[in-house]
C-alpha cells in the first residue's frame, strides 16, 4: 500500500498500510518511542483503504480492514483516520489473538503487582488507568489485558490510551507534560483524544506482572465497594473476553485460575478522586 | 504482481523453500494465508522447521487455533448426529468436517466454518424438523431467499444453533438442480464410507469430485485456493494408498457428469501445487484465467484483478441457472438491495 507503518506494542506487532499519508504520519508521531516488530515481522496486518476508489479524494472515507474483519464495520471519515487505525489494530487482537486470553480491561502495575480494571464502555477504565499512571503506577494498557494461559501472568499492551469527552480535560490536567494526539470531535464514540503512554510504561512493556486485584468500576454512583465472588467474576469476564470461546479448554483453565487467585471487587464511584483512593487504599 | 499468493502455493507444496524467505515475504505470505484461510494448513506444513522466531510464534498460535477448530467441528458433527439419529437415514459429512473426522491429510490445519452434511432428498423435511427441534434456527429472514433455497438449491436454507452459534448446511446433493451438471446424489450416499459412529464420509473419488465441482461447476472461485489445496492433499493421499486411484477418479467423474470440472481442478492443482495425476489436454485460455483468479490477492491481503473476479462471479451464476431464471433472480435481488439501501 502507499503508506506503511510498523510498530510493536508489548508482545503484539502490527503492519499498517494506508491509502493516505495522514493517519500514518499521526501513528508515526504518536508511536515514535515504541519499538519496531521483532525480526521485522508483524503479527497482524491492518489496512486503511478507501471504501471506493474515488473516496480516496472525494469525501475520503476509511474502511477498517486487515487480517481479521467484521463484515459490517462502519467506515470513518479521513479526519478520524487515527481512530480507524486504532480500532483496526484492536480488532485484529480481538478476533485473531490465540496466544493470550484477552480481557477487555485496563491494567496498572506497581512492584510487580497488577490491578485489572474491567467494565463496560464508560465505566472509566482508560481514565482511571491514565490517572493512576500520573501517580506512579505503570500503565500496562487501557484496552486489553493479555493473560498468559501458561503462567497466569499479565502481559502489557500499552497502545495509545483512548480518552473520551470529559475525560480528555481531566487527564490533561493530571498529566500536563504528557503527549496527546489530535482531538477528534464527533466520532461515533464521542470526542476522542489519545494519550501517549509514558516512558515508564514503554520501558517496562516486556515485563509481565502477577494480577493481584480485579476491579469492576462503575462511574456515576455513590461510593460503594462490594466483594465479587469467583463465580460471578468468571461469568462477567467471559463476557469481557473477545476470545474466550475460541481458546476452548485453555481459555476455561486460564480464566478459572484467574478468578480463583485474584480477589475481585465491584467499585461504584461518583468522581475520579474517590475511585483512586479506593484502588490505592 | 501477486508474488505473495504464488509464494504461499510454493511454500505449501515445497516447505523446504521456507529457508529462502526474507522478513517482508514472511509478512506478506502470512497475510495471504490468513485471507485465504490457509494459515492453519501452512502452519502444519512447516511444523518442526527452524523458522524466524516471530514466524514460529504466529504459526504455533495458528496450530492451536486449528486444533480447537477441529475439536469444535467434531463436536458439532456429533450434535447433528444425535439430532438426526432417530430418523435412521444415512448422514454423510462433507468438506472440512469430513476430512478431520476421517483423519485425512486434507484436515491438517484445515479451517472449518459451517458443518456440511448430505442426507437423502426424501429425508430432507424430517431432517429439518429434527434439527429445529434440537435447537437450530433459520438464519435467512428473507422470504424470497427462503423460497429460492427450497425450490432451487441443493441444500436447505442455512440453520444456526441458538446456543452454540454454529451453522449447519443440510445438502441433498452437491450442485443446484438447475445447474447444467447433475451429479448422482443417490450414488454419493451409496458409496459413502461409514466412520463407525453412524456418520459417513464420501468415497475418496467422490470427495475430490465434490471439491472440483464446487470450484469449477458452481462457485466463483472465491476462497478457491483452499479448495484446491484440499484437492492436492486428497489426491496425493489417495494415490499413496492406491496407485490406480486416478483411473478410478476419471471413471467416477464420468458417472457424475463432472469430467470437465475434475480435469480443470486437477490441472489447476498441478500448476499451483505440483499435484500428481495430470489429466488430459489443457484448455489454455480457461486454465490461465482460473489461475489468475485463484491467485488474485496481494501481499496486503487485498483481492486484486476485479475484472477477472467479476467474470468468474458472472460465470458462477450462469452455470447455476438458465438465463431467464438468472435474469429474474438478479432483478429481485437488485430491487431488494435498492430498497434496503434507501
Amino acid at each position: 500500500m502507499r503508506h506503511v507503518f510498523s510498530v510493536r506494542i508489548g508482545p503484539v506487532s502490527f503492519r499498517v498500510g494506508s491509502d493516505w499519508r495522514g493517519p500514518v504520519e499521526q501513528l508515526r508521531a504518536l508511536y515514535a518511542d515504541h519499538p519496531a516488530p521483532v525480526d521485522g515481522i508483524a503479527d497482524y496486518t491492518v489496512r486503511l483503504s478507501a471504501t471506493r476508489p474515488w473516496r480516496r479524494f472525494v469525501r475520503p472515507s476509511v474502511a477498517i480492514a486487515g487480517d481479521y474483519m467484521l463484515p459490517d464495520a462502519a467506515p470513518l471519515p479521513l479526519a478520524h483516520g487515527l481512530l480507524a487505525a486504532e480500532m483496526a489494530m484492536n480488532l485484529q487482537l480481538a478476533l485473531g489473538e490465540r496466544r493470550f486470553l484477552l480481557l477487555h480491561a485496563a491494567t496498572v502495575e506497581r512492584d510487580g503487582r497488577a490491578i485489572v480494571l474491567t467494565g463496560e464502555s464508560g465505566a472509566g477504565k482508560s481514565t482511571l488507568a491514565a490517572l493512576l499512571s500520573a501517580r506512579g503506577w505503570r500503565l500496562m494498557g487501557d484496552e486489553f489485558a493479555l493473560l498468559d494461559p501458561e503462567t497466569g501472568l499479565l502481559h502489557a499492551f500499552p497502545r495509545l490510551v483512548s480518552l473520551k469527552n470529559a475525560a480528555v480535560g481531566v487527564v490533561r490536567r493530571a498529566l500536563p507534560e504528557a503527549r496527546f494526539g489530535p482531538l477528534m470531535a464527533g466520532t461515533p464514540k464521542g470526542d476522542i483524544r489519545h494519550l501517549v503512554p509514558d516512558a515508564v510504561a514503554l520501558a517496562a512493556m516486556d515485563r509481565p506482572a502477577r494480577p493481584v486485584r480485579l476491579v469492576f468500576p462503575r462511574y456515576g454512583f455513590a461510593n460503594d465497594a462490594q466483594p465479587v465472588g469467583a463465580g460471578e467474576a468468571f461469568v462477567r469476564l467471559t463476557q469481557a473476553s473477545t476470545n474466550y470461546v475460541a481458546l476452548g479448554e485453555q481459555g476455561f483453565d486460564a480464566l478459572t485460575r484467574f478468578v480463583r487467585e485474584v480477589p475481585a471487587v465491584a467499585l461504584d464511584y461518583p468522581d475520579a478522586d474517590s475511585a483512586i483512593a479506593a484502588i490505592e487504599g | 504482481m501477486n508474488g505473495a499468493a504464488h509464494l504461499l502455493c510454493r511454500l505449501l507444496a515445497m516447505p523446504e523453500t521456507a529457508r529462502t524467505l526474507d522478513a517482508r515475504q514472511w509478512g506478506e505470505v502470512m497475510t495471504v494465508a490468513r485471507a485465504e484461510l490457509l494459515i492453519g494448513s501452512l502452519a502444519f506444513r512447516l511444523r518442526g522447521m527452524v523458522l524466524p522466531e516471530r514466524v514460529e510464534a504466529i504459526l504455533a498460535a495458528a496450530i492451536r487455533s486449528a486444533e480447537e477448530g477441529r475439536r469444535q467441528a467434531l463436536w458439532e458433527a456429533e450434535m447433528a448426529r444425535r439430532a438426526l439419529a432417530p430418523l435412521g437415514c444415512p448422514v454423510a459429512l462433507l468438506k472440512g468436517t469430513a476430512f478431520v473426522a476421517a483423519g485425512l491429510d486434507a484436515g491438517q490445519g484445515r479451517h472449518i466454518g459451517d458443518l456440511d452434511i448430505l442426507v437423502p432428498r426424501a429425508s430432507l423435511d424430517a431432517a429439518e424438523a429434527a434439527l429445529l427441534g434440537a435447537g437450530w434456527e433459520w438464519v435467512k429472514p428473507d422470504p424470497y431467499d427462503d423460497a429460492y433455497y427450497r425450490r432451487w438449491m441443493h441444500e436447505l436454507p442455512p440453520l444456526i444453533h441458538r446456543e452454540r452459534d454454529r451453522m449447519i448446511d443440510v445438502h441433498h446433493t452437491i450442485l443446484p438442480p438447475t445447474a447444467r451438471t447433475t451429479p448422482d446424489a443417490a450414488k454419493l450416499l451409496a458409496a459413502a464410507e461409514p466412520l463407525g459412529n453412524g456418520l459417513s464420509i464420501l468415497s475418496p473419488e467422490d470427495m475430490v469430485i465434490h471439491a472440483a465441482i464446487h470450484l469449477f461447476a458452481d462457485g466463483d472461485l472465491s476462497g478457491g485456493l483452499r479448495n484446491l489445496w484440499d484437492i492436492d492433499r486428497l489426491v496425493r493421499e489417495c494415490i499413496a494408498r492406491d496407485a490406480d486411484y486416478p483411473a478410478g477418479l476419471a471413471a467416477r467423474a464420468a458417472e457424475h457428469q463432472a469430467e470437465r470440472a475434475v480435469a480443470r481442478a486437477l490441472r489447476a492443482a498441478h500448476a499451483l501445487f505440483d499435484t500428481p495425476a495430470l489429466p488430459g489436454k489443457a484448455e489454455r485460455l480457461f486454465d490461465a484465467a482460473a489461475r489468475r483468479r485463484l491467485l488474485a490477492r496481494d501481499g496486503w491481503g487485498r483481492g486484486t484483478r476485479p475484472a477477472t473476479r467479476l467474470a468468474f462471479y458472472v460465470r458462477s451464476h450462469w452455470l447455476r441457472m438458465p438465463p431467464a431464471m438468472l435474469a429474474r433472480h438478479l432483478w429481485i435481488k437488485f430491487m431488494r438491495d435498492r430498497r434496503a439501501g434507501a
